[in-house]
């Protein structure tokens, strides 16, 4: 608001109808872009995606620097800000203007047109095809877009691990399975039958099987199981030799490994950059948080009535919570240093609390492994469902931590004393943190089982052949019989937790169920599931390469299972969740589970030797040595291109350049920030000198004239097209000469 | 020349389908739902508008805060009451669907919130505005204290010139760098 007295803003009085105003050539300019353009945009300003319309803003922005080279009218009719017969009229203004052109050029319009047509009519039936567009349409009408973000990226991981596993079977799978059928001859990695450490004892049971242990085996992926596509092991084609070509089975193994890593990590970059490039800007300061609550905040495309209201209190609760927060970071800059010094403390000690937790399940799960894998040597089955509760140790070790330490973290943050959106996002930091790192634990007391030969002793294989003859398939049964688990888990939850929850809170009211409530879906949790989930397929998918088709199976079921229980069960959460900072966290902690399953991918194809009884790396050390083998056997050229590719110089001069082309981006962008401070400085000031010299103006116009009747002026709003200007009316123009006005509303 | 005959032909689908952003799925399912609202006695009659009243049974506008504003905006009709004929019915879907520009749907949100049509958002919009949001009863609503202190936030972010109040430009431009507003202005059928 103004400070200067003359010129005070009162929203209640406001200033009249000056004729001056209309002239000027910023009012000008807004009456002409809007008739017919000077932002010549041509193409259709988004693509019928669902964020289609933001490519609409880099359009516009764009166009706006190519404004002066382009002659107008060549918007399309329906970007007009018109009604219907109004963009009627202003087409056939155009047809009669086109015919002007020519046979050639109307050929080409209507060519053109057609085209466009044609285009538009294609992205219209591909996306009809998209899965589940009817399901995600009915979420999005009840629960609103928040939670429609969590099901879209389902969708996402859905088509994602469907694309591994194509490329999985397309390179590896395939070729084996048309060996038969092709002119193909197929050279073995038969292990060398006198190395001790190539016995490989079959594990398919023998005899009367009876059939819980088929049972047991389906979950555990043991016997018969073990020696199928299912898992590393069964891989034993080293080369396929054609009349004309050797495929070279081993190298597509580790070449297909690497390629579904990145292309899972350039797909899901490319997803991200839209919400990231805004994540980064929003995060600037809480930039705009009221302006796109307030104007952003409602969601259109809710239809159901209870939903509405939540969304109503939703968007309550969050101003209030924003207002509040606003009121706090005032008083946290009154803190004395006393209190700064113990909030400190606190924190740390609540800190260091919470590495011991966190340790502690480390430990457990380590012990766990251990216990678990012991057990499994030893062969002593006691009982059918003791026997599964010891192979399923780990995975119930972790699924129990990961249930008790968000609990335990969100009591821990109300001593810590955070803004609350800093505590939403602390919290969840270290809810991925521990879930993630999980994995990481129980694949480490896998390596260490692995690689222990005894007290002492070396490891004459590279690791421990008596008792892991092929160490590969038992780290995919681990990983297979992680992924089950989780999968039985979260349809037990929904089935046999949230279900009665519902039923006991609907139908026996008491303390007890007004306490526990109705079930939330809270969208972080679900997120790190499945994430999870995902992070388990990636790791895995190098010793069990069918894990993929399962992990798509899972997720389709998952979908119809969490829709079920948002319908059925649950209620939307006080706190919603924004769609583009949601969209933007799932991509994020997505590309954190990405990660870390690289970790334990690279290091077990680097470090440690791979098995000699089995896979079809047997005749190498490691399975990483595929690769330089194959190089050597390239001709001279190629050869040395991709050995200058992996020295020291190119990796240095690389990252030398890389870390400039950031420094310098980062630096363009502070100085942008620094220019349009500056521009919007000097906006207000022009405004502020327009609206002076304007009143100067009236007043000398009004002192050479005799004074006006009051009635000469007229309120603007109803004869201008008020919508492109800024210009006030209704005041009385007689107050203008007897004193300046308290205020006025002339401006740009 | 709008049509309520019981079919579309396909000239005026091919027109409708370059005039807006709808498909011909859309023009076609929009056709069929403004049908179903035409009394009986009309239904042949050409270029018919539909009262306000019946508009707001379509589950899709029922339950929106904004109902009778948008009505409003997007009527032609001379005497403003918010009556609707299939040619505004199918403006008012073009600017809410899923291809619109982001001028088009940051103009027509513009006109929406005017609550008093002046042209631009004044204080007393903003008040109006926050109190559909939040519900608008009187335990909804938040204290004058903190609408006023709502209020100066909204337009130190949003008001460039510091006149008090937010214009069409000032509006388009924070709406621009609102991720949320795209996905969130969307009406589909």
């Amino acid at each position: 608001m103004e400070v200067d007295p003359v010129f005070t803003i009162n929203s209640s009085e406001r200033i009249t109808f000056i004729p001056l105003l209309d002239q000027l050539p910023s009012y000008q300019s807004l009456l002409y872009r809007r008739k017919s353009s000077t932002i010549a945009n041509k193409r259709r300003g988004s693509s019928r995606s669902r964020f289609g319309s933001i490519g609409s803003v880099k359009s516009t922005v764009s166009t706006i620097n190519r404004h002066d080279d382009k002659e107008p009218e060549v918007r399309p009719i329906r970007e007009l800000t018109m009604s219907m017969k109004d963009k009627r009229r202003e087409r056939e203004k155009r047809t009669v203007k086109a015919q002007d052109l020519g046979n050639w050029g109307q050929w080409q319009r209507n060519t053109r047109r057609y085209l466009k047509r044609m285009k538009e009519d294609s992205e219209d039936r591909l996306n009809s095809m998209k899965l589940w567009r009817r399901d995600i349409h009915q979420i999005e009408a009840r629960f609103g877009t928040g939670i429609l973000s969590y099901f879209s990226f389902l969708r996402f991981l859905v088509v994602l691990n469907l694309i591994i596993f194509l490329l999985m079977f397309c390179f590896i799978m395939l070729p084996i399975i048309i060996i038969p059928y092709t002119s193909g001859n197929a050279t073995y990695s038969h292990p060398d039958s006198g190395n001790v450490c190539s016995v490989y004892p079959s594990s398919a049971r023998r005899g009367l099987v009876i059939f819980h242990e088929h049972i047991t085996d389906l979950l555990s992926g043991g016997g018969f199981l073990e020696q199928t596509y299912l898992f590393y092991g069964f891989y034993k084609v080293d080369k396929i030799h054609y009349p004309s070509c050797t495929y070279n089975l081993a190298l597509a193994y580790l070449l297909t490994t690497i390629s579904y890593l990145l292309v899972s990590l350039i797909w899901i970059v490319k997803r991200s950059a839209t919400g990231f490039k805004q994540n980064l800007v929003k995060d600037e300061d809480s930039f705009q948080c009221f302006c796109n609550k307030i104007f952003a905040g409602w969601d259109f495309c809710i239809t159901n009535e209870k939903a509405a209201e939540l969304k109503r209190s939703s968007l309550l609760y969050e101003l209030r919570t924003d207002l509040e927060e606003e009121r706090m970071k005032q008083e946290k800059a009154k803190r004395t240093r006393k209190d700064k010094c113990q909030i400190y403390t606190v924190r740390f000690i609540l800190n260091l609390f919470v590495i011991a937790v966190l340790a502690g399940c480390f430990y457990s799960i380590y012990l766990a492994t251990t216990f678990s894998q012991e057990h499994q040597r030893n062969q002593v089955k006691v009982n059918f469902i003791v026997d599964l509760i010891y192979e399923y140790l780990p995975s119930i070790v972790i699924t129990m931590a990961n249930f008790i330490t968000p609990l335990l973290f969100s009591v821990i943050i109300n001593y810590e004393d955070y803004s609350p959106a800093f505590e939403i996002r602390f919290t969840l930091i270290r809810c991925v943190f521990m879930r993630l790192t999980s994995i990481g634990v129980l694949l480490f007391s896998l390596w260490s089982q692995i690689t222990n030969c005894g007290e002492g002793v070396k490891c004459i294989c590279g690791y421990n052949a008596t008792l892991y003859s092929c160490w590969e398939t038992r780290v995919g049964q681990e990983m297979y019989k992680l992924t089950i688990f989780d999968f039985i888990i979260i349809a037990a939850v929904t089935i046999l937790v949230e279900f009665p929850r519902k039923l006991i809170v609907t139908y026996w009211k008491s303390g007890f169920s007004k306490w526990w409530g109705e079930q939330e879906f809270g969208i972080p949790q679900n997120v790190l599931e499945i994430v999870y989930g995902q992070t388990i397929c990636w790791i895995g998918t190098f010793y069990c390469p069918l894990l993929p088709a399962i992990c798509t199976i899972k997720y389709f079921f998952i979908f119809y299972i969490k829709k079920l229980s948002l319908i059925k069960n649950c209620r939307p959460s006080t706190r919603p969740f924004r769609a583009s900072s949601s969209n933007f966290f799932f991509l994020g902690v997505l590309l954190i589970g990405l990660a870390l399953a690289c970790v334990p991918v690279g290091v077990s194809v680097a470090q440690i030797n791979c098995s000699q009884a089995c896979g079809p790396f047997v005749n190498y050390t490691t399975s990483w040595e595929a690769l330089p083998t194959a190089v050597s056997e390239l001709s001279l050229g190629p050869k040395n291109f991709l050995h200058a590719l992996s020295s020291e110089a190119f990796a240095v001069s690389f990252f030398v350049v890389s870390c400039l082309a950031m420094f310098y981006v980062i630096a363009l962008a502070g100085a942008h920030k620094k220019v349009i401070k500056q521009l919007k400085e000097q906006l207000d000031m022009e405004g502020q000198d327009k609206r002076y010299l304007i009143l100067m103006l009236c007043q000398a116009q009004g002192l050479s004239r005799p004074q006006p009747s009051s009635s000469s002026s007229k309120p603007r709003s109803c004869s201008s097209p008020s919508y492109h200007t800024s210009f006030n009316s209704d005041f009385p123009q007689g107050l203008l000469l007897v004193h300046p006005p308290p205020n006025s509303s002339t401006h740009v | 020349m709008g049509a309520t005959a019981s079919q579309l032909d396909k000239g005026m689908l091919s027109e409708y389908q370059e005039l807006t952003f709808l498909t011909k799925q859309e023009i076609l399912l929009a056709h069929k739902r403004f049908s179903e609202l035409v009394p009986k006695e009309e239904i042949d009659r050409i270029n018919c508008r539909i009262p306000m009243s019946l508009i707001l049974t379509l589950p899709e506008l029922k339950s929106n805060p904004f109902n009778e504003r948008i009505c409003k905006v997007f009527s032609t009709s001379d005497i403003k009451d918010g009556s609707l004929s299939f040619d505004d019915f199918l403006d008012l879907l073009s600017a809410f669907s899923d291809s619109a520009t982001l001028e088009i749907k940051s103009h027509y949100a513009f006109r929406i919130f005017d609550f008093d049509d002046d042209g631009t958002l004044g204080r007393h919009d903003l008040e109006k505005l926050v109190n559909c949001l939040t519900g608008g009863t009187d335990d909804t609503n938040l204290t004058p204290d903190e609408m006023r202190q709502l209020i100066d936030n909204i337009l130190e972010e949003s008001d460039i010139d510091k006149d008090g109040t937010v214009n069409l430009s000032e509006f388009q431009h924070v709406i621009s760098r609102s991720p949320d507003f795209v996905s969130s202005f969307k009406i589909v059928l």
